[in-house]
């Protein structure tokens, strides 16, 4: 029997959720106001959180590293959110939304809260409009839809290429109504460096002023945690410059289980690398595959050549290209999930046919759609549509209506004309389907603390689909951790204040304030950066979109070794008790050190191909992934000292509203 | 190429700061302007020199947390673009660059570029929301219906990234572009009109509070905008509060 309880309540899936809203117990409002709560993170998951408990009357505090909740990193997602209102009559519904996420995960997340998410998406976007988020509309005043990877409907509502900015404004609205009310405390500027457990119980957290340096103790009732991803362990990602694993791993290190870590996403369409300098890569939205065809050059000597820079890819006729994933895909095409389009790339790469520099980039070419659109606006506008010229110009402006910040991104990046040649693309590490393991309520397994948002891992099990990302986030911190958080706290209702002055307290402080007088005063020859970029090399080379046992088991002891270096050796320049962004980022890195290990461990026991986890030894013969029954479960990682050392916890996953089969896009 | 580099240097807000001059020898054109400042950085981490303190995160140009003041204009020479997505084929070999703060009242500087625009956030708080609950139990969304033009362009007013180009820009410190799209998005869509009487005027007040200045029509903050935010909004805004103004309860 395994120590993990899911929580999950009995009944058929459709009345789960809503009967057991019908049974948890309450706060009443009065005693509402004697209960703190802290949310770390203020991004979609966080900052709805924040919000919506602190309108229900909880006293919240919320902490960022930002110098706003405004700018958590949220605030980059492009595409869209999906939402199973079924308004363009497609098709959709409830079922279907929890089918295509539970498929799309590969058969490796929970069936009860995957299917909760689907039924509260349609809430998200009723309030979210009626907070005045501009979602696109069509002429008639009603909103619009696009279609994302790996379904055949179009379920996903949008804001220009900007949703995730706009949702994110929305919840930073709705936090900032509660600010003003003085039912929000803003910590902005502030780093959490542990969780504080009171008798088993999350009853605080320890933070850094990141402009003064001081140390501060926060207490209250319960901690929730909206922290985001940990790929910035790859060095190079989508993510921001400070997105980071701190709090979530703080969490792992004080008993909360960590589940499912080596399940990453790597983005087929972002912009490749151009040298040693880079610092981060930029994401070009999967609704460019709305339009864009992906292809490589079909004979080898042309992909030589146009690495060399001899042949232009407009030279390349039509017969000789290889639009690989409508060759090998031919049902979805170019929407294919991101695990599948990036693998495919990454094999026509291998294979020689790269079509940059370093031979690692693939063509997103827009010429076919431009020509359509061209030829419908000709025809809508009773021009010539055999005016080659006329309908190039009309295609354009209707690409650069549709995707025109993305496309003005690509050329102040590449220096080239995304409308006139193919935009070059590749695969580059954007988000991470595993986190802490949370239960059924969005508990992890200490109790009082939760996890929301991308830093749990509940709901996209091994590959999560494009535009679920946002409806996650705020699914979890508008309509699911309000309730849940409820029926834990019902028991507090009598605990009075928590103090700050506790043994427990002093102890996590002092843990704190030690790691960072070892690291400030430790007067080592190498800046933090430079054992992050070692750090990366190692995960993407050896844990990155293929991994075998091989490479895996050499990750994990250059990867302990790396640690140990980083610990001799790190040199941070400053002092502690000020603004000092090196010490800031060598906290971080310490974590992600310690991460990285349990990644790759994690990879290496899971003996099978799933999302985006593809294992070499577990390919069918036409090189797809091959999931293995046996591993039809999360492995939730619990901490014993050294990564080396945590313990594996197996949750079993039980479909009994979908058939598991053969994930097929073909 | 290689580059001078003349930076504001200050410890914190109460010490005096001043212009250092760096020497770079080896900065490659693809590098975008924030990689450039890491390059530094690291140099003078290797000569055991503090690093120069400067805001930035997402690097794709859309979190507002980058600012800088870039031989005379916020965020460098080119239009619609933050420092991060500045690329340094816009600079030549043997240029001399010079890097500043934003400079204005109502951002006092914490450290070398770094500046406290937590006043923005003081401006929303005071009004910048539309006060319903998240309780989900909203009507429909499309019972809401909205025409596409004042949907479009309610967006192009909420895309501000709340970055302060805009203040650092106007000789008067003025926010009044920051405010003024804040305003606009709401005051274009049906959901928001219901406040739109208290929400100009408390903003507008809290704005005044904080010490920014007031808009003279010069129009440098579209100019420098890196969203394109249109000086329009600042039109509407006053439209606004002289409409507020003459309603009474």
């Amino acid at each position: 029997m395994s120590v993990l309880d899911s929580k999950v309540p009995k009944g058929p899936i459709k009345d789960k959720w809503t009967t057991y809203k019908d049974k948890i117990n309450l706060v009443n409002p009065a005693n509402k106001r004697l209960i703190d709560i802290i949310v770390v993170g203020t991004g979609l998951a966080g900052g709805s959180a924040a919000a919506s408990l602190a309108e229900l009357g909880y006293n919240v505090k919320t902490f960022c590293f930002q110098d706003s909740p405004r700018r958590a990193h949220s605030i980059a997602a492009q595409g869209g959110i999906n939402a199973a209102k079924n308004y363009q009559g497609d098709g959709d519904s409830t079922y279907r939304l929890f089918y295509d996420t539970v498929k799309g995960g590969d058969y490796r997340s929970r069936e009860a809260n995957v299917h909760r998410l689907a039924e509260v998406s349609v809430n998200i976007i009723d309030q979210c409009v009626a907070q005045g988020v501009p979602f696109a509309r069509d002429y008639g005043g009603l909103l619009d839809n696009r279609s994302f990877g790996g379904v055949l409907v179009s379920r996903t509502f949008y804001a220009k290429g900007q949703t995730g900015q706009q949702l994110l404004l929305g919840a930073y609205s709705a936090m900032n109504r509660q600010i003003g009310r003085g039912k929000i405390k803003p910590y902005n500027r502030h780093e959490m460096l542990d969780v504080v457990l009171v008798d088993g119980k999350a009853r605080g957290i320890i933070a850094r002023n990141l402009v003064t340096g001081e140390i501060e103790r926060h207490s209250a009732h319960a901690v929730v945690l909206g922290t985001g991803g940990y790929g910035n362990a790859f060095y190079l990602s989508t993510y921001a410059m400070g997105s980071n694993v701190t709090a979530a791993w703080k969490a792992h290190k004080r008993g909360a289980f960590f589940a499912n870590p080596c399940f990453t996403q790597i983005h087929p369409t972002c912009i490749p690398v151009s040298g040693d300098h880079q610092s981060k890569l930029t994401l070009m939205s999967e609704s460019l595959r709305n339009d864009g065809r992906i292809w490589v050059p079909g004979k080898l000597e042309d992909a030589k050549a146009i690495q060399e820079g001899k042949l232009k890819p407009t030279k390349i006729a039509e017969e000789d290209r290889d639009y690989f994933l409508e060759r090998r895909y031919p049902a979805f095409g170019n929407l294919v999930p991101r695990d599948v389009a990036s693998r495919a790339a990454k094999e026509r790469c291998d294979a020689g046919f790269g079509v940059n520099a370093t031979g690692e980039a693939v063509y997103l070419d827009f010429a076919a759609a431009i020509q359509r659109y061209g030829k419908e606006q000709a025809h809508v506008k009773g021009l010539d549509e055999d005016d080659a010229a006329l309908v190039t110009k009309l295609g354009k402006e209707m690409i650069k209506s549709k995707y025109g910040n993305l496309f003005q991104m690509y050329e102040k990046i590449i220096d080239q004309n995304p409308y006139e040649t193919p935009m070059m693309i590749f695969p580059a590490v954007h988000y991470t389907m595993g986190g802490v393991w949370v239960d059924y309520n969005l508990m992890t397994t200490v109790p009082g603390l939760y996890c929301i948002g991308e830093a749990n891992f509940s709901d996209h099990g091994a590959n999560r689909l494009g535009a679920s990302a946002l409806m996650q986030g705020l699914a979890d911190g508008y309509f699911v951790l309000p309730y849940t958080i409820g029926d834990y706290l019902a028991d507090d209702i009598r605990t009075g204040a928590i103090p700050i002055d506790s043994p427990e307290f002093d102890a996590a402080e002092n843990y704190v304030r030690e790691r960072l007088d070892k690291l400030i005063n430790n007067n080592g020859k190498y800046s933090v950066d430079h054992f992050h970029k070692r750090l990366g090399k190692i995960m993407w080379n050896k844990c990155g979109m293929s991994r075998n046992a091989k490479d895996l088991k050499e990750a994990i002891s250059e990867i302990a070794a790396l640690r140990k270096e980083f610990w001799q050796d790190v040199k941070i320049p400053g002092r502690a008790d000020e603004y000092n962004e090196e010490l800031a980022k060598a906290v971080r890195v310490a974590d992600f050190l310690e991460l990285g290990e349990l990644f790759a461990k994690d990879a290496l026991e899971r003996e099978e191909s799933c999302g985006g986890h593809f294992r070499e030894e577990h390919q069918t013969e036409e090189g797809e992934a091959k999931r293995r029954k046996e591993f039809q479960y999360v492995a939730a990682w619990e901490y014993k000292g050294e990564p080396k050392d945590a313990v594996l916890h197996k949750e079993d996953l039980k479909y009994e509203d979908i058939e598991v089969k053969e994930r097929s896009y073909k | 190429m290689k580059l001078t580099l003349k930076i504001w240097r200050q410890n914190d807000a109460k010490a005096k700061g001043k212009m250092m001059e760096y020497q770079l020898n080896d900065v490659s054109p693809d590098m975008s302007f924030l990689e450039m400042l890491d390059v530094l950085n690291q140099d003078l981490i290797d000569k055991d020199e503090e690093p120069i303190a400067f805001d930035h995160d997402c690097r794709e140009g859309i979190c507002g947390m980058c600012s800088m003041y870039i031989n005379g204009r916020a965020h460098g020479p080119d239009r619609e673009i933050t420092v991060c997505q500045l690329h340094m084929r816009s600079f030549k070999d043997g240029d001399t660059i010079s890097i500043e703060p934003w400079r204005a009242k109502a951002f006092p500087v914490i450290k070398d570029l770094i500046v406290d625009r937590s006043a923005f956030d003081r401006i929303q708080q005071a009004g910048g929301f539309i006060s319903v609950n998240t309780s989900g139990n909203t009507q429909d969304a499309n019972n809401i219906l909205i025409a596409k033009d004042a949907a479009d362009t309610a967006m192009d007013a909420a895309t501000c990234i709340g970055c302060g180009a805009c203040v650092a820009s106007c000789k008067n410190s003025s926010a009044m572009l920051f405010v003024g799209a804040k305003v606009s998005q709401y005051a274009l869509l049906p959901q928001g009109q219901v406040e739109a009487v208290d929400r100009v005027k408390n903003m507008v007040a809290q704005m005044d509070l904080e010490g920014f200045g007031n808009c003279t029509n010069t129009g440098a903050c579209e100019v420098e905008c890196p969203k394109g935010i249109s000086l329009e909004n600042i039109a509407r805004m006053n439209r606004e509060l002289v409409k507020a103004n003459m309603i009474k309860f």
